[in-house]
């Protein structure tokens, strides 16, 4: 008898082809657009990851709680220490230590006096050449001109910055800004480069220096912010980093203002509102999937029994109980929902899959971006790609089928002879 | 022909002072009255009357897919009344083939598996569904055209696998709601003589209902309906020159 189903529905397309493809199609759209979404998301997190807080990071308890306030006077002292014991307790996270400094960078003229000045955004970071940094921050791939720095006193400027100082490569700047005591600071560089990030804070004024060159022009030795931790897979995970603060923080104890403290991004980075939205936005998509597609699976499993009422009457007539005839109904709409949905995530992993590995370049669509966080469009294929668009896909065939094939119930046999005599 | 079996053992269908009356609106439509009739095994009987005089009413409830206003209808020894939708339909599954004026063939299955449909409600075996599937193809002429889809036989053709499809399952019951009513004389006459065969060979009942002259002459028994009503119950014998 399955087999008889069975052949019945692979011959008659438009009850196989048609909601198979319908369903195939939608299960592959939301996987897609899932798998994008998280893309989208892994990208803007991984800057504000990359240039501003880490997937962790440690810093004084005063400097966390001063936020965006936070001065160099609350800087973490020992870093050399903090680093080791991070190293050797957490060897698997990327650490890095990090400063931000503001200040005024003085441009001399060829007599030495000041040409002109500027307020600057300074980010001192381990330029060294086995340097994590050189990685999270893409630095090879920011580079708008010039090298990066390989001597000490050397720095680079965001390109527009540059331009607009009219400085030039190998030109002498000087950083007008405040020790860790508050008093003046005034320390030469040499500029080696100049970078474009592509993040609107970052190519407005910046100027990135190496973390030894500053404590010295700072007067912090072995001082620094914060240090940065960047988890193994390259992607923020909220649980694993919760669980490497609270190891931390367990052998770090609040003993006073200046003690190390682990922060994990979603708090670091007050971005805790926006991890929850792009999750609820995900679901959100999930659900108008399921409900659109539920409709048009449920209109098909309609127009199906329309166009097959006479089947249905005549099996029937036959000698069919309805519980059979909608038991069949709904085992044909859980073998379309089925193969539909599998054939549909496949595709949707597919398309996902070559987002993920070789991306969309669409910089050529919006050459005058300044917000572009990453000009390639990503998607990431996590375990939920595998049932986000699978279980609606199936169960909206399913249920569309169930609620529609009710109207089995409704035939009345007296009716039937009537019905198939014309 | 008779098949064996006591008096009361050889009585098929019987219905007692059968009343089907339908609402139309606020008032009552008598379609069937006070019919009392007995059909015994292996008859060719047919209902004949004037459109509306209820033929198709009858054989829905002697078909067990409605049920009777008043009086009783007595199927197979199942008093069609009583019978729960499930107990009916186990019923019709098992003992009744029908033939309609539509031809009614699952529209994407092959003359083959059109005839296997009935077998397979049964549960039967692979075998026993193949051995009987051919006998019911050959009986009604259509073992080469068994893999034809319905798309693909005539008229006359289709409505022999119809009749297949009500024999091949040797129902102790055919109905047959104007079988030739789609059909030209020549097919007509072929299917009526198929029907004959398979009365004689497998001793199954046939009752129909007609207005066609050309199904009237092979009838062994005619009973005219005239407004819900018997009028007139008569043996003859058939003419099926
Ligand atoms: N479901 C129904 N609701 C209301 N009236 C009905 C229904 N079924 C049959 N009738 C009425 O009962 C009467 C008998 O109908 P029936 O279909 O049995 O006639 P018939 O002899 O088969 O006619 P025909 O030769 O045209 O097929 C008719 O007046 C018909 O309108
Ligand atoms: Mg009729």
């Amino acid at each position: 008898m399955l087999l008889f189903l069975a052949k019945g529905l692979f011959r008659d397309r438009s009850r196989s082809l048609f909601p198979l493809l319908t369903c195939a199609i939608g299960v592959a759209l939301v996987v897609l657009m899932d798998s994008y979404l998280r893309g989208a998301t892994d990208a803007m997190f991984n800057a504000t990851a990359s240039f501003v807080c880490g997937h962790v990071r440690v810093a004084t308890r005063a400097f966390e709680k001063a936020g965006t306030d936070a001065t160099n006077e609350l800087a973490l002292l020992g870093v050399d220490s903090v680093m080791a014991e991070l190293k050797r307790d957490f060897p698997d996270v990327a650490w890095s230590p990090r400063t931000r400094f503001g200040g005024l960078i003085d441009v001399p003229d060829s007599a030495g006096n000041t040409r002109v000045q500027s307020p600057v955004a300074g980010l001192a970071v381990d330029l060294s050449e086995t340097s994590p940094e050189l990685k999270t921050l893409r630095l090879e791939k920011s580079l708008a001109s010039g090298r990066l720095p390989s001597r000490p006193g050397e720095i680079l400027l965001s390109d527009d910055f540059a331009r607009r100082l009219g400085v030039k490569l190998g030109d002498k700047v000087t950083l007008v800004s405040s020790t860790m005591n508050g008093s003046i600071a005034t320390w030469n560089f040499a500029l080696s480069g100049t970078v474009r990030f592509g993040i609107l804070a970052m190519d407005r004024g910046a100027m990135i220096a190496d973390i030894k060159d500053i404590q010295q022009a700072l007067d912090m030795p072995d001082a620094a912010d914060q240090v940065l931790g960047f988890l193994p897979r390259g992607q923020y995970d909220d649980r694993l980093a919760s669980r490497l603060a609270a190891k931390y923080n367990s052998v770090h104890p609040d003993e006073d203002k200046y003690a190390p403290q682990m922060e994990t991004m979603r708090w670091a980075s007050g971005l805790g509102a926006m991890f929850d939205i792009m999750g609820a936005a995900s679901a959100l998509i999930a659900f108008i999937f399921v409900t659109a597609m539920a409709v048009v699976l449920w209109n098909a499993g309609l127009m199906g029994s329309l166009r097959r009422y006479g089947e249905i009457g005549v099996r029937l007539a036959i000698g069919e109980s309805k519980h059979a005839v909608y038991r069949s109904l709904l085992a044909e709409a859980l073998l379309v929902g089925l193969i539909g949905s599998t054939i549909g995530t496949l595709v949707g992993l597919a398309l996902s899959y070559y987002l993920q590995e070789v991306g969309l370049n669409i910089s050529g669509m919006m050459p005058n971006a300044t917000m572009v966080i990453d000009d390639v469009l990503r998607a990431r294929i996590a375990p939920t790609s595998m049932v986000i668009g699978f279980l609606p896909g199936l169960l909206a065939t399913f249920f569309g089928a169930a609620i529609s094939g009710l109207g089995v119930y409704k035939r009345q046999t007296a009716m039937l002879a009537k019905e198939l005599g014309s | 022909m008779k098949n064996g079996g006591g008096v009361e053992d050889s009585v098929v269908v019987s219905t007692d002072k059968l009343v089907r009356t339908f609402r139309v609106g606020r008032s009552e439509l008598v379609a069937l009255k006070d019919v009392s009739l007995e059909f015994h095994r292996g008859e060719f009987a047919g209902l004949v009357g004037p459109s509306g005089s209820g033929k198709t009413t009858l054989l829905n409830i002697i078909g067990t897919l409605d049920t009777p206003t008043s009086g009783t209808a007595t199927v197979l020894g199942e008093r069609v009344e009583k019978l729960s939708p499930g107990q009916a339909a186990a019923l019709r599954s098992r003992q009744i083939g029908f033939i309609f004026q539509t031809f009614n063939l699952l529209p994407v299955y092959s003359a083959y598996e059109n005839v296997e449909f009935p077998l397979l409600l049964l549960g039967l075996s692979s075998a026993e569904r193949r051995k009987k599937v051919t006998d019911a193809l050959e009986w009604v002429g259509l073992a080469d055209r068994a893999k034809s889809k319905p798309t693909q036989l005539s008229g006359g053709e289709s409505q022999r696998v119809a009749i297949a499809r009500a024999v091949v399952k040797r129902p102790e019951l055919v109905l047959a709601d104007e079988p030739t009513a789609n059909l030209d004389a020549e097919n007509s006459h072929k299917i009526l003589q198929t029907m004959v065969g398979l009365n004689r060979d497998l001793g199954t009942t046939f009752i129909f209902s007609t207005h066609d002259e050309k199904v009237i002459r092979y009838l062994r028994r005619k009973i005219s309906l005239v407004d819900g009503k018997v009028a007139n119950d008569e043996a003859r014998s058939p003419n099926t020159d």
